[in-house]
C-alpha cells in the first residue's frame, strides 16, 4: 500500500528536459550508493553468493516506487513474487527471459525506453559490447544493472555472509528474514569502499538496515546453534 | 479495404440524388450534398446563410440513429462479398483487405462447382482481382459509394475518397501528396504543421520519429505513423483480448430497442470497467445478439481514441435499432423473433497510454518510449519473447505467477483470493526454476530422506547435494508442507511435500519430494 501512496506524492523523475542525476533507491540502500541512488547513465554490477538476486530486485524497487519502468533480460528463473514483496511494481516490469545470442542488442533497445535495465550476460562480455551499452545508457540517462562482474562498471556491489532467521535445526518455523553484508567498490565518486549490513528480506518483507555488527558469530561448527537462536528472536 | 458512401446522412434520409440538401446540427451545416456544395454551401455554415445561398435547400436535422439503421442495409450487401465487416461510422465501413479476394473467390468457386461447370479455380482467379472486386462491390452497394483498397485502414480510407486501389507496398508513395489538413483527423496538429511549412503527408513522414514525438507528443507520433503508411499503433500492442466479454440475458425477450436500453447501458459500463481495470483501451467492439430462435447476429464497430462507455452504449443502441427495425426485411436475414441475449466483446485492445497521462502527467511520454523500446525488441525476437508477470494464487512458487506476453490482458491463471492450503508463506524465493533441478537430501546415516503418509520426515536432513554436485551440510530446515492437488483426478493428481533447507554456506532452497525424488524448485538467493 505504501508504494501506491508514494507514487502519488513523489513526482516521477522521468522528464527528458531535466533528468535528475540518480534514480531513487530504497532508504536502506542509500548509504551504499554515491548520490544516494542509481546514477543515470551508469553501470552497476551485483555479484556474490546467495542474496545477490534479491539485492538486484531491491535495487529496482526504488525506481518502481516513483512510477519508473524496469526491464530484466536473460534471467529466466526470476521470481516475480519476491520482486513484488521487495517493492517492485510488476505492471512496470518487463521481462525478456531468453534473448539468446542477441542479448546485447536487446539490452541496447531497452535502454532507449526504460529507466533501469538489469541483465545477466550469458557469457564473458566483450569490451566492444560493454562500451556500446555503457554509451547507450549514458545517452539515454538509463541505468544498467548487471548480474556478475562487468568490466567498466562504475560501481560494484557484492553480497556476503548471509544468515537466515526463522528456521533452526529442529525443523520448526519457516524462513522469515535474512541478514547479509553488502560491500561496494567503485571508481570516481564511488572510489571510497562502503559496507552495510542489511535485512534482505526484512522480517515482514522489504529491505531495511541491520545493525552494523553481525548479531551473532556464525561458524561452520556453531552455525546450527546460531541460526536457531536467531530464529527464536523474530 | 474501406467502403465509403459520401454524404451518407443525406442519402440515409432518402433525399433524391441531385437535390441540394444539408444536414444541420445546432443550426450549423454538418454535411451537404454535391448539388448544395456547388451553390456555396459548406460544412460549418449557419443554416440561415446556407438557405440564403441556396434557396431550394432541403434542411435535415442530424439523426445518427436513422443513418445507422439505414447503413445496416449497405453492410448486408458488403457482407455478401467480404467477411468480418466493421463499421467505422454510419456511411463508412472497412474490412481486412488480405483474404478478401480469397474469400470472395472461394464463395464464387463454390457457386461455380454447384452449377457444375467445375472451373472454380479459374473463376477465383478472375474474382481475386482487387480492382474487379472493388468495382463489383461499388455497383452492388449503389448510393454513389466508393471503394478504396490499400495497406492499412488510414490509406484505404483516403483511397476510398477517390475510389482507388493502391498496390501493396505503394502506400507511402500514395500518401505523400495528400495535404495534412483534412486527412489526419487532427485539425490542431495539421494547423501547426502547415505553419511550420509541413504541408503534405510526405513532408510530415520525412521528419525523424524521435523529433516528432518530442515536439508533438504521443498523439502526434501516432499521426506520424499514419503518414508513414504504418498502423496508428504498433501491431504488437494490439493484441486480441480473449475474455473481455460482458453479456446479459433478456427476460422477457426484447423486440424493441428502447426496451433494452437499461441492459445496453449496464453492458457498456461493465465492459468499460473491465478495460479500465486492465488499463486497456478498446479499439474495436463486437456487438452480438441472440434471438429466441437461436439466430446469432454480430456486428463489429471500430472506435477511435478513448471512447467513453456512453459512446459504446450509443453504438449498441444504433445496432439494436438496425437489427430490430430490419426484422421485416426478408432478404437480409434479420431476426425473426425477440432478442434473448446481448453480448459485448472488446474485440481488439491496446494498452491505455492516456490513462497514465491522467494520473502521472509527464510519465506518459515515458510510457510511449517504453512501448517503442518493447516493440523494437519484439521485432528482434518475436512478440512472445517479451513477457510480464502477473501474480495469482497457487501453492508452489511457479504456480503463483502467470507469465503473459507483454501487452496482453493481465489475468492470473489461478485466482489469488482462493485459500491455498499448503502454500509456502512469504518471503518468496528470488529464483524459481522453470524445470526443477534434481537434488538429494540425506540424513546423518547417508539415507535419502523420505516423507511418510502422515507427512513426517524419516529423519532430520543432514546433507544436500544439488544436480549431482558436492554434498553440503544442511544447518537448518523447515517443513514439510504437503500438497495433494486434484486428488479427484487420477491423471492430473499431484502429491508432493516441500521443504525449506538452509545449507552451511547460507544458501536457502525450496525442495520438493515428488515421485520418490527430491528436486530444487526455487532458491532464496
Amino acid at each position: 500500500m505504501d508504494r501506491h501512496v508514494d507514487r502519488h506524492q513523489v513526482l516521477p523523475p522521468i522528464v527528458t528536459a531535466a533528468l535528475p542525476t540518480a534514480l531513487p533507491v530504497l532508504p536502506a540502500l542509500r548509504p551504499l550508493l554515491p548520490g544516494n541512488g542509481l546514477r543515470r547513465g551508469g553501470v552497476v554490477s551485483v555479484s556474490g553468493g546467495p542474496g545477490a538476486t534479491s539485492l538486484l530486485l531491491a535495487l529496482l524497487a526504488g525506481t518502481s516506487a516513483v512510477g519508473g519502468w524496469c526491464a530484466v533480460v536473460n534471467l529466466p528463473t526470476l521470481g516475480p513474487a519476491a520482486a513484488a514483496e521487495l517493492g517492485v511494481d510488476l505492471e512496470r516490469l518487463v521481462v525478456v527471459p531468453s534473448p539468446g545470442r542477441r542479448w546485447a542488442g536487446v539490452v541496447a533497445g531497452l535502454l532507449d525506453g526504460f529507466d533501469v535495465v538489469a541483465v545477466r550476460p550469458p557469457g564473458r562480455v566483450g569490451p566492444g559490447d560493454a562500451r556500446r551499452l555503457l554509451g547507450r545508457a549514458r545517452e539515454r540517462g538509463a541505468t544498467l544493472l548487471t548480474v556478475g562482474d562487468w568490466s567498466g562498471a562504475g560501481l560494484r556491489l557484492s553480497v556476503s555472509a548471509p544468515r537466515w532467521q526463522g528456521v533452526g535445526g529442529e525443523g520448526r518455523g519457516r524462513l522469515r528474514a535474512r541478514c547479509l553484508t553488502v560491500r561496494t567498490q567503485g571508481r570516481g565518486a564511488a572510489a571510497q569502499p562502503r559496507l552495510a549490513r542489511l535485512w534482505l528480506p526484512a522480517p515482514g518483507g522489504g529491505c531495511t538496515a541491520a545493525p552494523a555488527a553481525p548479531a551473532a558469530p556464525f561458524t561452520e561448527s556453531g552455525g546450527r546453534a546460531a541460526t536457531t537462536a536467531a530464529g527464536t528472536g523474530s | 479495404m474501406v467502403v465509403w458512401c459520401p454524404g451518407w446522412p443525406i442519402v440515409a434520409a432518402g433525399v433524391q440524388p441531385g437535390t441540394p440538401a444539408a444536414v444541420v446540427r445546432a443550426d450549423r451545416v454538418l454535411t451537404c450534398s454535391a448539388a448544395a456544395g456547388e451553390q456555396g454551401v459548406h460544412r460549418g455554415l449557419h443554416r440561415r446563410e446556407a438557405q440564403r445561398r441556396c434557396p431550394g435547400l432541403v434542411v435535415l436535422v442530424e439523426d445518427p440513429s436513422g443513418s445507422a439503421v439505414a447503413f445496416e442495409r449497405v453492410l448486408t450487401v458488403v457482407e455478401r462479398f467480404v467477411p468480418a465487416v466493421e463499421v467505422i461510422r454510419p456511411g463508412v465501413c472497412a474490412c481486412r483487405s488480405a483474404g478478401v479476394s480469397r474469400y470472395a473467390g472461394r464463395r464464387r468457386s463454390k457457386a461455380g462447382d454447384r452449377s457444375g461447370d467445375g472451373s472454380g479455380g479459374h473463376l477465383a482467379e478472375e474474382y481475386g482481382n482487387d480492382v474487379d472486386l472493388a468495382g463489383r462491390l461499388a455497383a452492388a452497394v449503389g448510393h454513389g459509394c466508393r471503394v478504396g483498397i490499400a495497406d492499412g485502414l488510414f490509406a484505404a480510407g483516403l483511397a476510398a475518397r477517390r475510389g482507388l486501389v493502391v498496390q501493396p507496398g505503394a502506400t507511402r508513395e500514395f500518401l505523400a501528396p495528400w495535404p495534412v489538413r483534412d486527412t489526419l483527423g487532427r485539425p490542431e496538429l495539421a494547423d501547426l504543421l502547415v505553419r511550420l511549412g509541413v504541408d503534405t503527408l510526405g513532408d510530415f513522414a520525412a521528419l525523424p520519429p524521435g523529433a516528432v514525438l518530442s515536439r508533438f507528443g504521443p498523439d502526434g507520433a501516432r499521426a506520424h505513423r499514419l503518414a508513414r503508411g504504418l498502423e496508428e499503433r504498433p501491431l504488437a500492442l494490439r493484441q486480441r483480448a480473449d475474455g473481455l466479454t460482458v453479456s446479459v440475458e433478456l427476460d422477457p425477450p426484447v423486440d424493441r430497442a428502447d426496451r433494452a436500453a437499461f441492459a445496453v447501458k449496464a453492458l457498456a459500463d461493465g465492459l468499460h470497467e473491465r478495460l479500465a481495470a486492465h488499463r486497456l483501451v478498446c479499439t474495436r467492439v463486437a456487438i452480438e445478439a441472440v434471438t429466441e430462435r437461436g439466430e446469432r447476429l454480430v456486428r463489429l464497430w471500430r472506435q477511435d481514441g478513448t471512447p467513453a462507455s456512453s459512446t459504446v452504449a450509443e453504438r449498441m443502441r444504433w445496432q439494436l435499432d438496425s437489427w430490430i427495425s430490419g426484422a421485416g426485411d426478408r432478404s437480409s436475414g434479420r431476426p425473426t423473433s425477440g432478442l434473448v441475449l446481448l453480448r459485448l466483446t472488446a474485440d481488439e485492445v491496446t494498452p491505455d497510454d492516456g490513462h497514465q497521462l491522467d494520473l502521472w502527467g509527464a510519465t506518459n511520454e515515458t510510457d510511449e518510449r517504453v512501448a517503442r523500446a518493447v516493440a523494437r525488441v519484439q521485432g528482434m525476437l518475436g512478440v512472445d519473447a517479451v513477457t510480464t508477470a502477473v501474480p495469482g494464487g497457487g501453492r508452489g512458487p511457479a504456480d503463483r505467477i502467470t507469465w503473459t506476453v507483454w501487452g496482453e490482458p493481465r489475468v492470473p491463471r489461478l485466482p489469488e483470493s482462493a485459500p491455498w492450503p499448503g502454500h509456502i508463506p512469504s518471503p518468496s524465493p528470488a529464483t524459481v526454476h522453470g524445470e526443477p533441478v534434481p537434488a538429494e537430501i540425506t540424513d546423518g546415516d547417508g539415507l535419502v530422506l523420505a516423507v511418510s503418509g502422515r507427512h513426517a520426515l524419516s529423519a532430520p536432513p543432514a546433507w544436500l547435494s544439488v544436480a549431482g554436485g558436492r554434498r553440503v551440510p544442511a544447518v537448518a530446515w523447515a517443513g514439510p508442507w504437503p500438497v495433494d492437488e486434484r486428488w479427484w483426478d487420477p491423471a492430473g493428481r499431484r502429491r508432493l511435500a516441500r521443504l525449506q533447507v538452509v545449507t552451511a554456506d547460507g544458501a536457502a532452497r525450496l525442495l520438493a519430494l515428488r515421485g520418490g525424488r527430491w528436486w530444487v524448485e526455487a532458491e532464496y538467493d
